[in-house]
């Protein structure tokens, strides 16, 4: 060390980063505490990125050893290299260093949940095939023993062809020690030797390896002859012909499904194996297990789904308002502290009702999305969302679905983003894409305060029976979206996206206490994806509005309104010339947005709405809407002359008094049921545009659910307001 | 007999597969095939799906799967 330095830092703690020197993929089934793994060993050094092409997130993170570092690559969780969804599609291809920008791994890094061998070997033995070098970390083992089974690890570790195995606890960091110092070398031990469970199938592909002129590997080759639909398969009879492929099929599987005859052929090896390697003592009932388990019976168990789904929606709705609040708060304090700073006039409103608003209309939905993202992820790794899944199967079956897609639908009720995001669990094309366009029609919590205003308008306050109407109302819309979304997934199930009945092969994790790291680490994840696609989305889009609705600018309507508070001055004092004052600005307002673009649009398109019975204002708001559907209130606040920020009571003033030239109230009770169902309906957001664009890789089926939607939206609310204006 | 005729808390060993029906190959990648021991555990209302065990791991199953398992049945009922 030199000597030139003042201050000495004890060698130990000296910490030196190194750059990674291999690459090492993490892959596991499911549950088998691989996250928890990963995040124990990366700690925060971790990035996300997307693979290319496909919607599966990539982490990466780099773990520090003694004497070098490794960059970690965590796949997914899965059963098999099978391509059964888009998660074990990447996994295989990544393993086999098909993902461009994605060199192949050097090394993997297994984990293998002791509880569940039996699955966990499975996938291990198709990893084998493989021919990397391997280091397996066994994980749960402190579970394993305590439900009385008793492993030998030497005779697994005989078995698997000499992988060292390493027991470790994950959430006390018990044994990662010498898992790193396992993980120091990996890149240079031989790959393990390849287990005999299928001797027929590794001699053809040993001998196709040959004709292929080395354009395949082995494993490519086990894979295009078991999975005959891949890019693989294609590969392999383009260069013995399709005739040729086809025999050498008919010879393994004879006419049984490739992957059905791989089962049995694995197992058999697993059961061996596990013959040897693992004793179970008779089931020792861990405490409490019995006495919580008539909690699994049908009845109780649904019950308990539907109290705790009441419960997390509590939550998302009243926790999340004192927060709302305060930021709601917090931007009009910086607007007007802005507002006084700057001159009036386009720079402060752009900063102000542009800039401003715009960075609070994305934040003011943080707090229910993270309560929410909170709870489902508790959720997800305490093994109770699969349970959900598992028991509301019957009911979305009846529409064409799986018990797959409830968990998006759930999160739609807060927002249709990370709902389309979690689709990605669903199998199937055709059922992820009809649960991609039922999601919309959840009532999301921006449309609540549309809601909020009408009902508290329009509704009279009074109970029905032992219910109160408005909230009935409430109710209603919340059932309408629900019916609708349904509707939609059943409609399409039968048209468009008609094919095999969605499967259903889930496996149910045990009920388990979620790890705290690991879930603070997915929600700051999830809570940054959020606000890096529907954050810039929603932004953009308010400035978008703001600048349609401020010009024009009429110098005019701005010369008056300082004539008249100059009047007003010279004949008014205190609060009547504060009130005064107030009106005007909110009068000339008004007339700046009634002559804006938006308020032109408005009026050009009064003609298409007023079959619905709405007048330009309400138009112009619907319109400024069709971005995002939030800041229709602000529009209509605007609009009205009271005010962008005005109190509910004097907006709701304004609009019964609204009224037709001549005369008659523009809203009107068919109106305005009318207008809350053309909000239930309509895919006013141009985020989930651009989620179902990104998630469904084409411009097909966002264009397909704006149109529709808001085509059902229109002619719903047009029979509403003609029927109900007859009546 | 099936699987689908199972009794909550009944074990079987699992006999036959008819794996070409739709949805069955995924299950047997899941660990159930032929030679294999399952418990049924529990199901949803209605008694689909089913939740039955194999090795300790458990799997959600469609009884419309479930029949494509012929099993026969292991000690007495309960």
């Amino acid at each position: 060390m030199s000597e030139v330095g003042t201050t000495y830092v004890p060698i130990d703690k000296i910490r030196i980063r190194r750059r990674p020197t291999a690459s090492v993929a993490v892959i596991g089934n499911p549950n088998s505490g691989k996250s928890t793994l990963f995040n124990r060993l990366t700690g925060l050094r971790q990035t996300t990125g997307n693979y290319p092409g496909v919607t599966v997130e990539k982490h990466s993170g780099t773990v520090q050893l003694s004497e070098s570092a490794l960059e970690l690559v965590d796949l997914p969780g899965i059963y098999c290299l099978g391509g059964f969804s888009s998660d074990e599609r990447i996994a295989i291809d990544v393993l086999l260093g098909r993902v461009e920008g994605t060199p192949g791994p050097d090394g993997l890094l297994i984990v293998l949940d002791a509880t569940h061998l039996y699955q966990g070997l499975y996938l291990m033995q198709q990893l084998m095939e493989i021919q990397l070098p391997m280091v397996v970390a066994m994980t749960m083992s402190d579970v394993a023993t305590a439900s009385g089974i008793d492993i030998s690890i030497e005779v697994l570790q005989r078995h698997v062809g000499g992988i060292p195995i390493y027991p470790v606890v994950a959430t006390t960091g018990r044994g990662l020690d010498a898992l790193k110092e396992a993980l120091e070398g990996i890149a240079d031990t031989p790959a393990p030797a390849i287990p005999e469970s299928w001797p027929e199938l590794s001699s053809t592909a040993d001998q196709l390896v040959g004709s292929t002129e080395g354009v395949l590997s082995r494993i490519d080759i086990i894979h295009a002859l078991i999975h005959p639909d891949g890019q693989r398969a294609e590969m392999l009879a383009k260069h013995l012909g399709h005739q040729a492929v086809d025999k050498v099929r008919r010879e393994l599987f004879a006419d049984e499904p490739p992957q059905a005859c791989e089962a049995r052929h694995r197992y058999s090896w697993v059961n061996n194996v596990l013959e040897e390697a693992q004793r179970k003592a008779p089931a020792i009932d861990r405490v409490g297990a019995s006495s919580l388990r008539w909690l699994n019976r049908p009845w109780p168990a649904t019950i308990l789904f539907f109290a705790v789904m009441a419960l997390v929606f509590q939550a998302v709705f009243s926790w999340a308002t004192p927060m709302m609040d305060a930021i709601d708060t917090g931007a009009s304090l910086l607007s007007n502290q802005v507002s006084d700073m700057l001159p009036a006039g386009a720079v402060s409103s752009f900063i102000t009702d542009g800039v401003i608003a715009g960075v609070g209309s994305v934040l003011i939905f943080l707090p229910q999305i993270l309560i929410l993202f909170l709870f489902i992820i508790l959720l997800e790794d305490s093994g109770f969302l699969a349970r959900a899944a598992f028991l509301m199967d019957r009911i979305m079956r009846t529409v064409g679905l799986s018990g797959q897609s409830v968990i998006p639908m759930l999160s739609s009720f807060a927002c249709a983003v990370p709902a389309i995001m979690a689709t990605r669990v669903i199998p199937n094309r055709r059922d992820r894409i009809a649960t991609i366009l039922a999601a919309p029609f959840m009532t999301c919590s921006a449309r609540l305060p549309v809601y909020a205003l009408l009902i508290a308008a329009f509704v009279p306050d009074r109970s029905v029976g032992w219910l109160n109407l408005q909230g009935l109302v409430l109710l209603g819309l919340y059932l309408l979206g629900i019916v609708g979304g349904l509707t939609t997934a059943w409609i399409l199930k039968r048209s468009a996206l008609r094919g095999p009945k969605p499967q259903f092969a889930l496996a149910l994790p045990e009920f388990r206490l979620p790890n705290l790291q690991t879930v603070l680490i997915k929600l700051m994840e999830r809570a940054r994806i959020f606000l890096k696609r529907a954050g810039t989305v929603i932004f953009l889009v308010a400035i978008l509005v703001w600048g349609l609705a401020y010009f024009p600018r009429s110098a005019e309507i701005q010369t008056d309104l300082k004539t008249a508070v100059m009047q007003a001055e010279s004949t008014m004092s205190g609060d009547q010339l504060l009130a005064e004052v107030n009106e005007l600005e909110n009068t000339a307002a008004a007339e700046q947005l009634a002559q804006s673009y938006l308020g032109r649009s408005g009026r050009f398109i009064e003609p298409v709405f007023a079959p619905l019975g709405w007048d330009w204002r309400v138009s112009a708001a619907v319109i400024a809407g069709f971005p995002a559907r939030e800041v229709v209130v602000a529009v209509m606040g605007t609009i009205y002359a009271v005010g962008d920020e005005a109190d509910e009571a004097s907006l709701t003033e304004k609009l019964r008094s609204a009224s037709w030239p001549d005369g008659r109230p523009i809203f009107t009770v068919p109106m305005v049921l009318g207008l809350l169902l053309f909000y239930a309906w309509c895919l006013q957001c141009a985020a989930t545009i651009a989620t179902i664009r990104r998630e469904t890789n084409s411009w097909r089926w966002p264009v397909f659910a704006w149109a529709y939607m808001t085509t059902i939206g229109y002619v719903g609310a047009l029979l509403i307001y003609q029927l109900g204006s007859l009546v | 007999m099936t699987l689908k005729e199972l009794h909550p808390g009944q074990s079987a060993r699992i006999d036959e597969i008819d794996a070409r029906q739709p949805g069955v190959v995924r299950l047997m990648v899941l660990g159930l095939i032929e030679g294999a021991e399952v418990q049924f555990e529990n199901s949803a209302i209605g008694g689909d799906p089913m939740e039955v065990t194999v090795h300790g791991a458990a799997i959600s199953i469609r009884k419309q799967q479930a029949d494509c398992f012929r099993i026969s049945p292991i000690g007495s009922n309960v």
